[in-house]
């Protein structure tokens, strides 16, 4: 069996009670839900949603994680007033987990909290959900009314996916990085082949990728259409949670993770060879409107954005305060950094990092997703032409329709940002 | 519900959630707001043009992107009857089922249809007929599950059922 079809298998619920077998694929089952993450959405559509169901309780309120970090702090008053209607909700319903507006942005907080485990089935209000599956787990993204599903029964139907292989082997070239690899799954595929399909990752070369490489390639699942991305666990994922205070305080020091069976019916494996993948971008308005950035070389921009669920990781901030540091950012160009948790922005602060960036001409904003959808902090303008760290470049999903939008590495962002154009993070090959 | 007739309204590719309601008006309190900005940069005021029952056919990957429930709310409030597109984003086809819209995957089927065009749809049987060029395409029928799910008005008129049953 794939290790999704273990895992739902594993969570089947029957009558009100959990029933593990060995399911079908295609089947449809009802799971239950370890945790379900909400945030701003359940201010939206779930509180409206919810009250239909004129109940005076959620089945599990141990089992939901509740911040806010779309639209934090706020910048508008609508957007205060849907904070207050979900945390009147939140408040209402006795939920345990309230996590507030200052712990970051939920798919990093998630994991670095303690709440994310190998073998779970989690769900969240959002569509990047999917990234909990690098921590082993099955994990994807709903809309409000399965969430309300969640909050009144503690779980809901599944058909159970076809699953489909990346064995990776081998390790990144200098200045390659873990979105690079997102971005060539996507420019070989695009973004509709594997919609319902589980991406399983798997091979010799997870050794070479961290949790916070896996966090970003399972991240954008989401743009590869999938369901859900599960990368196996190894010794990686095993000292990951080990060391992670917040994880063993919460569920001591074993995990209990997941591999495939070699049994495991894959509608395809595919090998991906990390050494032979370049520096990628995607151009607007699509993340599988990939090139080499050598194809780009040169364009002008506006704005660089480092930051978002995908690549704000400390490993992520890392990487371009090597390639910031003792430059600054040209004078036609601004660069905007969010740390994407707060636990990270301390550790940047103590490693000398948040510095660097202030001394180079960023702009360094608390953890929020802000700009990565338009929210607000650093909305782009017609003629604004952006190079960012996040996963979408639709047209206007950072401002106005208008302004175009380049997805890359961390890396490449840094080095192009000093430019005023986009560069290749290969020059900075000494620094790396 | 055995046969559904309506007039078509079409969209091309990679139509995403961030076009059908774009992230500017999810803050409101007023789901009325985003009815009327709804698709605004593909059709204009769309909701003063759409007539309840009409039928969407759109390309690949139709309502990708985030999950915001509002993309298809927007979309019942306007009386869709049905969506159809070469193939349909996998949280945006959980969210239409959990409104009540029906919603159909059927690959190269956009290529067939043009704007205005009527088309009807046999549920039971599972073809849609173009009337406008009398071209037919076959859809796996819908499970007994989702016509309920969709005779219910949804997830959540069904869920109240159930939960009342208890
Ligand atoms: S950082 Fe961007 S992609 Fe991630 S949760 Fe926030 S808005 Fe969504």
């Amino acid at each position: 069996m794939s290790m999704t079809q273990q895992i739902l298998g594993n969570h089947i619920v029957e009558k009100d009670t959990r029933k593990p077998r060995i399911p079908e694929i295609g089947e449809i089952i009802d799971v239950e839900i370890d945790i379900t993450m909400v945030h701003e959405q359940l201010g939206g559509r779930i509180a409206p949603e919810y009250k239909k169901l004129e109940l005076d309780y959620v089945k599990y309120p141990e089992r939901i994680v509740y911040l806010l970090d779309h639209w934090v702090p706020s910048p508008s008053v609508p957007a205060a007033n849907m904070h207050n209607r979900a945390n009147q909700f939140a408040r209402r319903y006795n939920f345990k987990h309230i996590l507030g507006e200052n712990k970051g942005i939920c798919h990093t907080v998630l994991p670095e909290q303690g709440y994310i485990y190998p073998g779970m089935v989690a769900i969240g209000s959002d569509s990047h959900s999917t990234t909990y599956g690098a921590y082993n787990c099955f994990s994807t993204g709903v809309g409000a009314t399965d969430v309300c599903i969640v909050f009144a029964t503690g779980k809901l139907w599944f058909k159970v996916p076809e699953s489909l292989n990346f064995s990776i082997s081998s390790a990144f070239q200098k200045g390659v990085y873990a979105k690079d690899l997102a971005l060539y799954i996507l420019q070989k595929h695009g973004t509709e082949e594997f919609i319902y399909r589980s991406l399983e990752y798997t091979g010799t070369g997870l050794k070479n990728l961290s949790m916070e490489s896996r966090h970003t390639v399972a991240n954008m699942c989401a743009e590869m259409g999938g369901k859900n991305a599960i990368f196996e666990s190894d010794k990686i994922t095993e000292q990951w949670f080990r060391n992670n205070f917040h994880f063993t305080a919460r569920h001591g020091t074993h995990i209990h993770p997941v591999s495939p069976e070699p049994s495991a019916e894959y509608n395809f494996i595919e090998e991906i060879n990390l050494a032979e993948i370049r520096p990628l971008i995607a151009k607007p308005y699509s993340p599988d409107n990939v090139v080499e950035v050598n194809e780009c070389i040169g364009t002008e921009l506006t704005q660089g954005f480092i930051g978002s669920c995908t690549n704000g990781s400390l490993e992520d901030l890392r990487i371009a305060a090597k390639i910031l540091k003792g430059h600054t950012i040209h004078p036609n160009n601004r660069c905007i950094v969010i740390p994407a948790s707060t636990e990270i922005y301390l550790n940047a602060m103590k490693e000398g990092l948040i510095e660097i960036f202030l001394k180079a001409g960023c702009i360094v904003g608390p953890s929020t997703c802000g700009p990565c959808f338009g929210g607000h902090m650093g909305i782009l303008g017609d003629e604004d032409v952006c190079i960012s760290t996040t996963n979408r470049n639709y047209r206007g999903r950072m401002g106005s329709y208008d302004a175009e939008a380049y997805l890359a590495s961390p890396a490449t962002v840094a080095a192009s940002v000093i430019h005023g154009k986009i560069t290749s993070p290969l020059d900075y090959s000494e620094v790396l | 519900m055995e046969h559904i007739r309506g007039k078509v309204w079409t969209f091309g590719d990679k139509v995403d959630t961030d076009l059908i309601v774009p992230h500017a008006y999810l803050t409101t309190d007023d789901p009325q707001v985003q009815v009327q900005h709804a698709f605004e940069s593909i059709y204009e005021k769309f909701y003063e043009k759409v007539t309840p029952g009409d039928i969407i056919v759109a390309g690949i990957n139709f309502g990708a992107g985030s999950s915001r429930e509002e993309a298809v709310y927007v979309l019942k409030e306007m009386g869709i009857s049905i969506i159809i597109a070469d193939s349909i984003a996998r949280i945006f086809y959980r969210n239409l089922i959990n409104l009540g819209i029906l919603a159909i995957g059927i690959p190269g089927v956009s290529e067939h249809v043009k704007n205005g065009d009527i088309l009807i749809v046999d549920t039971m049987n599972g073809i849609v007929t173009n009337t406008s060029n009398k071209k037919k395409f076959k859809f796996q029928p819908f499970s007994d599950q989702i016509l309920t799910l969709i005779n219910e008005g949804g997830a959540i008129p069904h869920l109240r059922k159930q939960l009342r049953k208890h």
